[in-house]
């Protein structure tokens, strides 16, 4: 018997199913539901299933997708991230300080914004790796003093992009179809996040993490690195999201951005990605944010009043999350 | 005697025999006489009565009857047709291999799962288990094998979880409550106060306690499983004394165990079970170890060729100097040569796995040095000593070996993905699935696919997936910890077969076991160690059991 040199081995790669059952089904079942949603408002309002409100629909998703992908990355790993709402708003504020305060270029203003969504995500993670502070308390602080931050920066005002209409632009614009950038933008970013986490080292890790750290940090995976480096990612879809948030309403709101994080985090658990880490996928992600906002565009058109739309939203959260919990029992017994 | 011819006829029930013979023992003054029918009562063991009174004739009635139990799961069948019987005052053990049913058998037993076809027959009446509550208040408790104690209640408190006394219908009655703590393990003369917390015991009071709490549901039926796993010489000592106390009480205990000495000095009958299905009943003293062993496997074991000689001018891989952390670890120095195995004895805590997660950057030390190839590899962290080519394979394979959720090419790829990457990041799926593919063959795996989840593989094969991992790796020096924990007899030898090429092939092994004759078995070299020092080394020559012993109970205020 000869263990060695792998490479050489004229062993047939056998085809290997990296995708779980139980997340195929889980997705298929959100799936399922996103066209039964959509079919049900389609046949309730003839308003709800035009082009137009389509569009709204795909532009309402796409900062809170963003978000939401950057927090499936953490919720992969088991932790969780609470900061993702107010670090988007200090990127947008920070965007503000780069191109109105210091009038310089778009593009200085576009990267600086995603580069203090990365720092906000590298002290989370520091803190949650090497200092080993549970993640829901150590996002919550980088949640209060981002919050915090952006009020002192902007001095609790909004900040203006009105001399840089390109800025407006990078959202707004429609460059294919007539439909607005930041949808493209949204579903570029989810199709790099995807890649991120089939393909790459990182998303590998990001499973290992997830389904028991000790065990992979005995297998000589440096754990600590990898962690941080998910957070830095996190903060950095955050950043983009606070980008696109301030293009889209041309200005940095510093008030703005609370609670986005309960709704990303939503947005992941409806797509079937289990909080206690080890499962997850993009496309999920993706198809949980898209439900999350059919349902308040089309109970909006129905005329339902925004607080009901409010308690609908939560019971679908439950009804959610309970059916994963009756599939994971059913296919334990 | 003329009791001998007369009894059997009247008797139709055991509690009749035992009543009726003291009455005539009292009567005519008999002597109880070692193996006659009243020496056997008096030490509770039924099966033995069952013997001497009827020759096997006259009904006893059992405690628990398991009869044409059926179990299936969604694609395989788990149970055909098992059976067994427990007597009460009898031990009786149930044995086979990892996957061979047992475990399902029992949670039938006890309710957790239902039964597809069969009977269950408790003290002679047919019952149904809808749950384990049910089978709870007709007395059949489990006390399993990882402990479901909470560790901040205290003792008192975990006993009647659920049940506490109460007081104006609504408080706990505490001192109620301690009190009949008290009095239970006053019952089984344990001397714990009912108001220590649970975390602060050791397993093995912890495992007292377990039994304690199925003893105050009044059960007699206890079903045991791998009771002495995490337990020291002396506290399985104490079990047993606790388990013959219990048996002339007339509990019947359901024994499962791997430890063939274990099972020869306690249990009265052995049920052996395989894939699924009923093997045979036989009195314990009548068999071999090597019998059962064949029944539960099957075949007869292949021996294996042994241990190929270290070559003396073989280079020293590994060199440990001064490893030291407080009390744990005390100045531990050793050498390991090329193509070596050395085995690392002692009793539980004696710091074998300490010295091993030391060395490999898992745990911090306060001093000490570790030299591989005779570079000076400072080690702080695992992915430290995976660099300077030390693998390192946990006792606690599911929560340090394998990632259970992840996939077999996943797991044997974990510790090498810097190879499997472009530049930018992306994995090379098919370099992966090929290497994977080579380990599944040269270590025979036996899994459906390299796609399939770590933790639907057997224990020795999820080994195999942890050593496919370090080779993997080009890891030069292996810690194994524990090798062949929880992995049934047959999967031993193939590990055993597969330490014997790897050392041949010029890896150099360091192997902790607690099992003596895997140690005397597998090594070139043995050092004994006793808390946190090394004790003694002995070449392989020299080492016996009782050598072995000896260092490894050498205290430090006895030298």
């Amino acid at each position: 018997m000869k263990l060695q040199s792998a490479q050489t081995a004229g062993a047939k790669p056998q085809t290997r199913t990296t995708d779980n059952k139980g997340t195929a089904r889980q997705k298929l079942l959100a799936f399922a539901s996103l066209i039964l949603l959509i079919l049900a408002f389609s046949l309730l309002s003839s308003n709800f299933f035009r082009f137009d409100n389509l569009v709204g629909i795909m532009l309402s998703t796409a900062v809170i997708g963003v978000l939401a992908l950057g927090s499936t990355f953490v919720i992969v790993t088991g932790g969780i991230d609470l900061s993702v709402g107010t670090v988007m708003t200090f990127s947008s504020v920070m965007a503000g300080v780069f191109i109105t305060y210091w009038n310089g270029p778009i593009i200085a203003g576009v990267i600086g914004g995603i580069l203090a969504g990365a720092v906000c995500g590298l002290a989370s993670g520091l803190m949650i790796a090497k200092m080993k502070i549970p993640p829901f308390i150590a996002t919550l602080a980088v949640m209060m003093v981002t919050k915090g931050l952006s009020l002192v920066i902007s001095g609790t005002k909004p900040i203006y992009f009105t001399d840089k209409p390109a800025f407006n632009q990078i959202t707004m614009n429609s460059v294919i179809f007539g439909i607005p950038n930041a949808v493209w933008i949204f579903l570029a970013a989810s199709v790099i996040a995807s890649f991120i986490l089939t393909k790459t080292i990182v998303g590998r890790y990001n499973f290992a993490l997830g389904s028991n750290e000790e065990a992979a940090r005995l297998s000589g995976v440096n754990t600590v690195f990898w962690k941080v480096v998910i957070y830095v990612m996190t903060g950095m879809f955050s950043g983009l999201a606070g980008i696109m948030m301030a293009s889209r309403l041309n200005s940095a709101q510093p008030a703005l951005g609370s609670g986005y994080e309960l709704e990303a985090i939503a947005a992941v658990v409806i797509g079937g990605t289990s909080l206690s880490g080890g499962t997850g996928s993009i496309l999920g992600t993706v198809i949980g944010a898209l439900i999350m906002s059919v349902l308040t565009n089309g109970l909006r058109i129905l005329s339902v009043a925004q607080e009901w739309q409010t308690v609908i939203v939560g019971l679908v959260i439950i009804l959610a999350v309970y059916m994963d919990i009756l599939r994971r029992r059913k296919n334990r017994s | 005697m003329w009791i001998d011819l007369f009894l059997p006829k009247i008797c139709a029930s055991w509690v009749f025999i035992i009543d009726f013979s003291t009455f005539l023992n009292k009567f005519f003054h008999v002597r109880p006489k070692e193996q006659s029918v009243e020496w056997y009562t008096s030490i509770g063991n039924a099966a033995a009565i069952k013997k001497a009174w009827m020759g096997g004739d006259c009904q006893v009635t059992a405690l628990l009857r398991l009869e044409g139990i059926e179990k299936s799961f969604p694609g395989v069948q788990a149970l055909k047709s098992c059976k067994l019987e427990l007597l009460p005052g009898e031990v009786h053990a149930l044995v086979g291999e990892n996957g061979a049913g047992k475990s399902t058998l029992m949670k039938i037993a006890t309710g957790v799962y239902s039964k597809d076809a069969g009977r269950i027959v408790y003290k002679g009446k047919e019952i149904e288990l809808p749950n384990a509550r049910a089978a709870r208040d007709y007395g059949i408790s489990m006390i399993h094998q990882e402990l479901n104690l909470l560790p901040h209640l205290t003792i008192a408190q975990n006993m009647y979880l659920g049940r506490e006394p109460k007081k104006l219908g609504f408080l706990v009655d505490d001192q109620e409550l301690n009190r009949r703590a008290g009095k239970q393990l006053e019952e089984m003369n344990l001397k714990l106060d009912p108001k220590t917390l649970v975390s602060e015991l050791s397993v093995a009071k912890q495992q007292m306690v377990e039994i304690a709490k199925a003893l105050s549901f009044r059960s007699e039926v206890l079903i045991m499983d791998e009771p002495t796993a995490a337990l020291t010489d002396a506290e399985i000592r104490d079990l047993f004394r606790i388990m013959a106390q219990l048996k002339r009480q007339g509990v019947g205990i359901i024994y499962i165990s791997h430890r063939m000495e274990e099972l020869r000095q306690i249990s009265d009958r052995i049920t052996v079970m395989r894939d699924g299905a009923y093997v045979d009943t036989v009195e314990t003293k009548q068999v071999g170890t090597d019998q059962i062993i064949r029944m539960m496997v099957g075949r007869e074991l292949s021996r294996t060729p042994g241990l190929a000689p270290v070559d003396p001018e073989a280079e020293t891989v590994l060199e440990v100097k001064g490893l030291s952390r407080g009390k744990e670890l005390q100045d531990i120095h050793f050498q390991l040569k090329k193509g070596e195995i050395l085995g690392f004895a002692g009793l539980m805590g004696a710091g074998r796995t300490e010295v091993a997660r030391a060395i490999f950057g898992a745990d911090p030390v306060d001093r000490g040095e570790i030299i591989v190839h005779g570079k000076n590899a400072s080690i702080k962290h695992p992915h430290d000593a995976v660099r300077a080519g030390i693998g390192y394979l946990s006792e606690d394979r599911k929560s340090f070996g394998v990632l259970v959720d992840m996939d077999v090419a996943s797991n044997i790829a974990m510790a090498s993905y810097h190879r499997y990457r472009n530049p930018i990041g992306f994995m090379k799926e098919s370099r992966i699935n090929q290497t994977a593919a080579h380990y599944v063959k040269s270590l025979s795996i036996k899994t459906p696919g390299i796609g399939q989840k770590v933790k639907f593989l057997s224990g020795g094969n999820q080994q195999k997936v942890v050593i496919g991992k370090w080779l993997n790796r080009d890891c030069d020096v292996l810690i194994f910890d524990e090798p062949t924990r929880g992995i049934d007899v047959g999967a031993k030898n193939e590990i055993y077969k597969l330490l014997e090429n790897l050392a041949a092939e010029g890896k150099a092994i360091m192997m902790i076991s607690s099992e003596l004759p895997e140690i005397l078995r597998m090594s070139h070299r043995v050092i004994v160690m006793c808390e946190g020092r090394i004790t003694g080394e002995l070449a392989a020559e020299e080492a016996t059991q009782e050598e072995i012993m000896k260092y490894a109970t050498m205290r430090s205020n006895m030298m």
